[in-house]
């Protein structure tokens, strides 16, 4: 039977913990009510990117996309939708005053900016079903690559295409896969990395999610290239419909002939095993993944030997990120001058970003390398909200750094990051307005390196830890001349001397919020103030005289009594008693009091 | 999987399954289901529609419906849209009528004059 719609509904992590799969519940029962379960289709798919407006759902043919369903939205859909034709205008993504409404989303700029490579088949296809990524193509470049290249031709297509590693360091992938096919050894590995472990970054996930099989398709073409015949993929239990559908695809796979021995009747074989992380963010470090997949403590090792030399197991091995594997196959059938006439100079293709924080449309986009953070934030993001300023965007978590407004017509590239102090990392990009102190920013994200060094190295683990206990001495009002000069002193010695990429990376974002705004640590320090208003030992709530009625609302809202006045007359906060919690000047209606 | 050519057979077939969800431009036909429409036997002509379309693997034609059009003394009425914007309006069909607009309209490109609503109305 031929359905005459198909129901798509988001079921990634965001769109699932929205209630997703009650949605779908009640869409099969009322679908069963009015007996057209057989004439609907309902399909569950991976992440569409705008979880700000989830749980998502589209119902072709007539492409109509509903943002913010709701269980109780179901039957309406129902009734109106799939019984009558009329379709749901309220809960539109986009103009929903349109006639045709496959144009609703015409002026809907997140989604027209985008240029989708890696995220081709997210909230497109079900995730777990095989035949439908086969149709889209699936499994297509895997079959030319066996049946009608050589190793070192889908190598050469690979270093032609100009991609570079999409986890953080940004290293050339071609050159990666040289390196390691160059070796002379029987066995050889290849192993995707979806340790996601920044703050606010799931793009990995995402496509795990929504797109498993071109992940495995992608490390099957690697381990031709190579020459391995098994490839382990290390993703972190706590992404579990990730490993889920990983756990399905593999098996289809498996089924299909697409995985195991003699592929497409030739003689190469190649496996897949999942290996589970239990969660550390060394592990995403690429020795300490690797030590972790043999069943060790994950602790990172010195470089070289390189793992394309010696890797897992001692045997040559390459290990690439979600992201980067799920470019490849659109490389080998697209072409490599397709994939390099997309980008910059010296960052080809795409990148996915996880925007979050102060802005609008929080989600995952997928850009053209060489787009810049205004269009980033203001086209795709909607702005930010409130008609806030913007103050800066954080990229490249914890190991990265801060692009200040002055540099948001910077085009977005690794060689531009690198310059500006941050860097392109697994690519979340967290939006900061006026409203943030620059120095607690700073201490979030070592709070978080603190947490997670491994503790192998001293630098790292004890060269981090006398940082935060100056950023926590200096954003508690208890700052000293000196202090900002020994961060710096201690940053470039962590860099210098620490094992692995976390160590060495651990100060960034220290650096770069001095590099642009060093006024902010200096006034935490010498004037023992925060401008931003954030760091609570630093505040001052006072209330202006001249603007103060007298109503006493604030001295009834104050939860420890520290207002007091005569009616009608100016009242007064004791500041010894003050908390800083903010109410009296949530509660007053004239604008009477101000934070310092 | 032991050859190339098996893929694509099972990619031609599932390609069938999920060409609804592209949205580009294509010949639409909607028919009218209103309950003037479902009462005066929509349902088996859009039935007919998408069966006869499944039938001849065609698949830049899509099948959907829309509520009344007005016109309740001539149900049921499906209207083809091509992708140019030009519309024909059907009316008083059935399942047989369904299968010949698929054959003659959209394989032929030839409307079938005699079911649209300017012979009805002669």
């Amino acid at each position: 039977m031929v359905y005459r719609s198909h129901v798509l509904i988001c079921n990634g992590t965001g769109c699932t913990a929205s209630k997703a799969p009650e949605i779908m519940a009640r869409l099969e029962k009322e679908l069963a009510a009015k007996g057209i379960e057989k004439e609907v289709k309902i399909v569950k798919t991976g992440c569409f990117g705008l979880c700000e407006k989830g749980p998502i759902m589209v119902i072709y043919p007539e492409g109509a996309t509903y943002c913010h369903v709701t269980p109780d939205d179901v039957e309406e859909i129902v009734n109106e939708h799939l019984v009558k034709g009329r379709i749901v205008k309220r809960l539109l993504l986009g103009d929903k005053d349109v006639e045709d409404v496959a144009r609703s989303l015409d002026n809907v700029g997140f989604f027209n900016r985008q240029v989708r490579v890696a995220l081709r088949n997210c909230g497109v296809i079900n995730p777990e079903n095989i035949e439908e990524y086969i149709a889209r193509d699936g499994y297509a470049a895997l079959a030319k690559a066996v049946t009608e290249m050589t190793p070192q031709q889908v190598i050469d297509e690979i270093k032609k295409s100009g991609l570079r590693g999409r986890g953080g360091g940004g290293f050339p992938t071609g050159l990666k896969w040289q390196f390691a096919a160059k070796e002379v050894n029987d066995v050889k590995y290849v192993c995707c990395n979806a340790d996601e472990g920044d703050p606010g970054a799931f793009m990995d996930r995402s496509i795990l999610e929504g797109d498993p099989h071109s992940v495995l398709e992608a490390m099957a073409i690697a381990g031709y290239a190579i020459g391995s015949n098994q490839g382990y993929i290390y993703v972190r239990a706590e992404y579990p419909i990730a490993v889920q559908r990983l756990k399905i695809a593999i098996q289809q796979a498996k089924d299909y002939g697409l995985l195991g021995n003699n592929i497409f009747g030739t003689d190469f074989s190649f496996d897949i095993d999942i290996r589970l992380g239990a969660g550390a963010f060394v592990c995403g470090e690429e020795t300490a993944l690797m030590t972790s997949i043999e069943g060790k403590r994950g602790e990172p090792r010195t470089r070289p030997p390189f793992p394309a030399v010696k890797g897992l197991w001692g045997k040559p091995t390459i290990l690439n990120n979600v992201e980067t594997y799920a470019n490849i196959p659109v490389i080998l059938l697209k072409g490599a001058d397709w994939f390099s006439s997309i980008g910059t100079e010296k960052s080809k293709g795409t990148k996915v970003f996880a925007v979050g924080g102060k802005i609008n449309n929080t989600g995952l986009v997928e850009i053209p390398m060489g787009m810049t953070l205004r269009e980033v934030i203001y086209d795709i993001g909607g702005g930010i909200p409130k008609g806030k300023k913007f103050k800066a965007a954080q990229t490249g978590g914890p190991s990265g750094g801060c692009i200040p407004a002055s540099h948001i017509d910077v085009p977005i590239d690794y060689d531009n990051l690198i310059e500006l102090g941050s860097m392109m990392g697994s690519g979340g990009l967290i939006v900061m307005d006026e409203d943030t102190c620059m120095v607690d920013i700073a201490k979030f994200f070592l709070e978080f390196t603190v947490d997670e060094s491994c503790g192998k190295c001293p630098p790292c683990r004890i060269g981090t830890k006398r940082m935060l206990e100056i950023l926590e001495r200096i954003t508690s009002g208890r700052g000293e001349e000196g202090d900002i000069e020994k961060l710096e002193t201690l940053a470039e010695s962590i860099k210098q001397g620490a094992l692995c990429g976390l160590g060495q990376t651990a100060p960034n974002p220290v650096l770069s919020t001095l590099r642009y705004f060093r006024d902010e640590y200096e006034a935490h320090v010498k004037e023992h103030k925060c401008p931003a208003g954030v760091c609570k030992a630093l505040l001052k709530y006072m209330i202006i005289p001249e603007k103060c009625k007298g109503c006493s609302l604030c001295s009834r809202k104050c939860p420890v009594n520290a207002i007091s006045g005569e009616v009608k007359k100016p009242y007064v906060i004791d500041q010894s008693k003050c908390i800083k919690c903010g109410v009296c000047m949530e509660t007053c209606k004239f604008a009477a009091i101000e934070k310092k | 999987m032991k050859s190339v050519e098996e893929l694509k057979a099972i990619r031609e077939k599932a390609l069938k399954e999920i060409s609804i969800r592209e949205n580009e431009d294509k010949t639409r036909i909607v028919v009218g289901m209103a309950t003037c429409g479902i009462a005066a036997g929509a349902r088996p002509v859009m039935n007919a529609f998408i069966e006869e379309l499944e039938k001849r693997n065609i698949r830049n034609v899509t099948v959907s419906m829309t509520g009344c059009i007005g016109i309740c003394r001539l149900e049921p009425v499906a209207e083809v849209i091509e992708a140019n914007g030009q519309k024909t309006t059907y009316v008083k069909l059935d399942a047989e009528k369904a299968r010949r607009i698929v054959a003659e309209h959209i394989v032929n490109q030839k409307p079938v004059t005699e079911f649209t609503i300017g012979a009805a109305e002669r």
